[in-house]
C-alpha cells in the first residue's frame, strides 16, 4: 500500500518535512488520497487549494492532530511524527498557527507569550518557573518583531482581530520552531497589516521553514517561491507561481473560477 | 524594555499581602477573630454570661470552614482549569470515613456491645476487623488514609478521563455517577463501613474526648489554620506559570496543546491536589460533627458544593470561601426557620446569582471597592 518515494523527488539531508503517501478517511470520505510533500530548510512553500482540498487536514496529521490511515511524516528528514504526541511534535519543533486565532483570551499578551515560549514545560518546573531576564528580553524583541510593542499588559481578548493574529504568531516564533505551520495567517487583517505580514514571513524564512496555507492570491502573490496547489486531497501542481497559475489543471479547479 | 518587567503579573512574590492593603486587615480580622476571639468567648467567657459562645457555635463555624476548604479546592479547577467536577463530595466523605475509621477504633470497649470491633460489626456478626480497617488503630496510617485514598483514586480517575478527552458537561455527569456509585456501595453493609448508618458515637480523638469544649476548639483551631494553609497555597499556585497555564487550558486547551503542554498532566496534577485537600477537609469535619454517612456522597451535596463556588465566584480563591459561608450559613437558619422550603431558596439563589451576578457575590465587593 505504501507508496514509494517520486523519483524526481531528491531526498536531501537538509528537508526539513517530508510527507510520505499520506491517507485520511473520515467515514469513507477520502481527505487525504496518498498525498506525497516534500518541504526543504528554510523555504517558504505556499499552499493553496479549494475548500476541502485537505489542506487543514494535512497540518492536522503534521502536528499529531489527526492520525494518517496509511503513509509517514518525517520531520527533519528522519524522525517519524507518527509516534510522538501532540506536545511532542511541538518540542521537536513544529509551530502551528490556526485558522481561526486561538490565544489566550483571559491572559495578557505579556503572559500569552510566557506561555508559549521555549522552556521547560512539565508540571512541576511550572510550579516554581521564574522567567530569566534573557527570556524577557526574548519576548520583549517578539513583540515589537510582531507590532505589539507596548501592548503587552492588555489582556489578549481586547486585542483586535489583526492583533490577534499577529499574537498567534508572535506565540509561534517564542516557541523557536525549526517549521512553522500557518492556516490562514491574514484573513481578517487590513491592507497595511497583510503587508507587515508579508514581509515579517520573508524575513522569517531561512531562519525557518514556513508552510503558509492561504486564500488570499494577493498576498501568496507577494510571498510565494514554490506553491503547492491541492486538490481533493493530492497534489495537483507545484512550481513557482507563475508556473503554477499558467497550468490549465491548477486554472480548472482553482483559480479559474 | 524597562516597562516589561513591572508588568508581569505575579512578579509580587506569592502568598503575600501587602501590609495596610483591605485584604490584609480583613484576613487579619477573620484571624483574630478565629484564633482569639472564639476561644476566650467559649472557654473563658462563663456559661452564664452573655458574651459566653456556646460549644454550639463553635462546632457551626467549624463545619462551615471545612466546607470553605472544599469550595476553595473546587474552585481550583472549576474556576481556573475549567472542569466542572460534581463529584468532590465523594473525596470529602472519603477523607472523613478514613477519619471515621480511626475514631470508630478509639472507641475501644465503650460501645454498646463492650467488643474490641466496632458496635456495627459486632451486630453484623463478623468475627474479626476486614482487611482494609489494617492498622486504622494508628493516627498517622489513619492521616496517610485520609491523604491517600481520595489522591489515589482522583489520580487514577482523572488519568482515565483526562487521558480519553473527556470533557464539559461529559467529565461533570460522569463524575456524578461516580459520587452516587460510591454512595450505592457504601450504603452496603457488607461493604464494611456501617451501611446506612455510617459511623457515629465516637468518644475520643488521640485520647480526648471528643465532645469535651477544648478537644472542640482545638479542632476548630486546627480547622481554622488548614483554611488559611489551602488559600495561601493555592494563591501561590494560581499565581505560578502553572496557574496560568490552567487559566490558558480552561480558554483555549488546543493551543495549550500546540504550545508543546501535555494538558493531560496539568489537568490531572490539579485534580488530585483538590480531591486530597477535600480529603483533609473531610477529615477535620468528621470529628467536630460526630458523624458520618454516605448521605455525603449524594450527588445532590457534591453539586451543593459547585454552587458555593458559583455563588462566592468562581477563579477568586476568597470568593469561594465567602460562598461556602454564606450558603451555609443561610442553610443553618433556613432548615431552622423554614425547613420545607431551604432547597427553593438554594435554588433561587443560584439562578439568581448565575443571572445577575455571573461573577459572584464578590464581584459586588470589587465594584463597591
Amino acid at each position: 500500500m505504501k507508496a514509494a518515494v517520486p523519483a524526481e523527488i531528491e531526498f536531501a539531508s537538509r528537508t526539513a518535512l517530508y510527507l510520505d503517501g499520506i491517507t485520511v478517511s473520515f467515514d469513507g470520505f477520502q481527505a487525504l488520497k496518498n498525498l506525497s510533500l516534500v518541504i526543504d530548510e528554510g523555504e517558504l512553500r505556499c499552499v493553496i487549494g479549494p475548500n476541502g482540498a485537505g489542506k487543514t487536514t494535512m497540518m492536522d496529521v503534521i502536528t499529531g492532530k489527526t492520525r494518517a490511515d496509511a503513509g509517514r511524516v518525517f520531520f527533519g528528514g528522519e524522525l517519524d511524527l507518527a509516534r510522538l504526541s501532540e506536545a511532542e511534535i511541538v518540542h521537536a519543533g513544529i509551530g502551528r498557527k490556526f485558522q481561526k486565532p486561538t490565544i489566550f483570551e483571559q491572559l495578557t499578551v505579556f503572559e500569552n507569550l510566557e506561555l508559549a515560549m521555549k522552556a521547560d514545560k512539565r508540571v512541576r518546573a511550572s510550579l516554581f518557573a521564574r522567567l530569566s531576564g534573557e527570556q524577557r528580553d526574548r519576548i520583549a524583541e517578539t513583540l515589537a518583531l510582531v507590532g505589539l510593542g507596548g501592548a503587552e499588559a492588555r489582556v489578549a481578548g481586547a486585542l483586535s482581530h489583526g492583533q490577534k493574529q499577529w499574537l498567534e504568531i508572535g506565540m509561534l516564533l517564542v516557541q523557536e520552531p525549526k517549521l512553522l505551520l500557518l492556516d490562514e495567517p491574514v484573513a481578517g487583517m487590513s491592507d497595511a497589516e497583510t503587508e507587515r505580514t508579508a514581509e515579517l514571513f520573508l524575513s522569517l524564512a531561512g531562519r525557518h521553514s514556513l508552510m503558509v496555507v492561504e486564500h488570499d492570491m494577493a498576498f501568496i502573490e507577494t510571498i510565494a517561491r514554490k506553491v503547492t496547489v491541492l486538490h481533493e486531497g493530492s497534489v495537483l501542481a507545484e512550481g513557482p507561481m507563475e508556473q503554477v497559475k499558467n497550468d490549465p489543471r491548477v486554472i480548472e479547479v482553482y483559480l479559474g473560477r | 524594555m524597562s516597562a516589561v518587567p513591572a508588568m508581569v503579573k505575579g512578579a509580587r512574590k506569592p502568598g503575600m499581602l501587602p501590609i495596610g492593603s483591605i485584604r490584609f486587615w480583613l484576613a487579619a480580622a477573620a484571624a483574630f477573630v478565629a484564633c482569639v476571639l472564639f476561644p476566650v468567648l467559649n472557654l473563658w467567657v462563663p456559661a452564664e454570661h452573655p458574651l459566653h459562645l456556646s460549644s454550639f457555635w463553635v462546632t457551626l463555624a467549624g463545619k462551615i470552614m471545612c466546607y470553605a476548604i472544599v469550595a476553595v479546592a473546587l474552585d481550583l479547577v472549576w474556576g481556573y482549569a475549567g472542569i466542572l467536577s460534581l463529584g468532590h463530595g465523594l473525596f470529602f466523605a472519603l477523607g472523613g470515613y478514613a477519619m471515621g475509621m480511626h475514631l470508630m477504633r478509639q472507641i475501644g470497649r465503650e460501645g454498646q456491645y463492650q467488643s474490641e470491633l466496632p458496635d456495627f460489626m459486632v451486630f453484623l456478626d463478623w468475627k474479626e476487623l476486614p482487611w482494609h480497617w489494617w492498622m486504622t488503630d494508628s493516627f498517622l496510617w489513619s492521616l496517610a488514609l485520609v491523604i491517600l485514598v481520595p489522591g489515589v483514586l482522583a489520580f487514577v480517575f482523572g488519568y482515565f478521563a483526562f487521558r480519553s478527552r473527556v470533557k464539559g458537561v461529559y467529565f461533570s455527569i460522569i463524575t456524578q455517577a461516580l459520587t452516587f456509585a460510591a454512595m450505592l456501595l457504601f450504603f452496603r453493609n457488607a461493604t464494611g463501613f456501617g451501611g446506612n448508618n455510617g459511623f457515629t458515637d465516637f468518644k475520643r480523638i488521640l485520647g480526648f474526648s471528643v465532645t469535651a469544649p477544648e478537644t472542640r476548639m482545638v479542632l476548630f483551631l486546627v480547622t481554622a489554620l488548614t483554611l488559611l494553609g489551602v488559600l495561601l497555597l493555592s494563591h501561590r499556585i494560581v499565581k505560578s506559570k502553572f496557574g496560568r497555564v490552567l487559566a490558558a487550558i480552561r480558554d483555549a486547551e488546543q493551543r495549550v496543546m500546540f504550545c508543546g503542554y501535555d494538558t493531560v498532566h496539568y489537568k490531572v496534577a490539579i485534580f488530585t491536589l483538590s480531591a486530597v485537600l477535600c480529603g483533609i477537609a473531610g477529615a477535620l469535619y468528621v470529628p467536630q460533627v460526630g458523624i458520618i454517612n454516605p448521605g455525603e456522597m449524594s450527588p445532590a451535596n457534591s453539586i451543593e458544593m459547585a454552587i458555593w463556588v458559583a455563588v462566592g465566584g468562581r477563579g477568586t480563591l476568597i470568593g469561594a470561601v465567602l460562598g461556602a459561608g454564606l450558603v451555609n450559613g443561610a442553610k443553618s437558619y433556613f432548615t431552622v426557620a423554614f425547613p420545607e422550603y431551604w432547597l427553593y431558596f438554594l435554588g433561587a439563589i443560584f439562578i439568581l446569582v448565575t443571572l445577575f451576578l455571573p461573577k459572584g457575590v464578590l464581584s459586588l465587593a470589587r465594584r463597591g471597592a
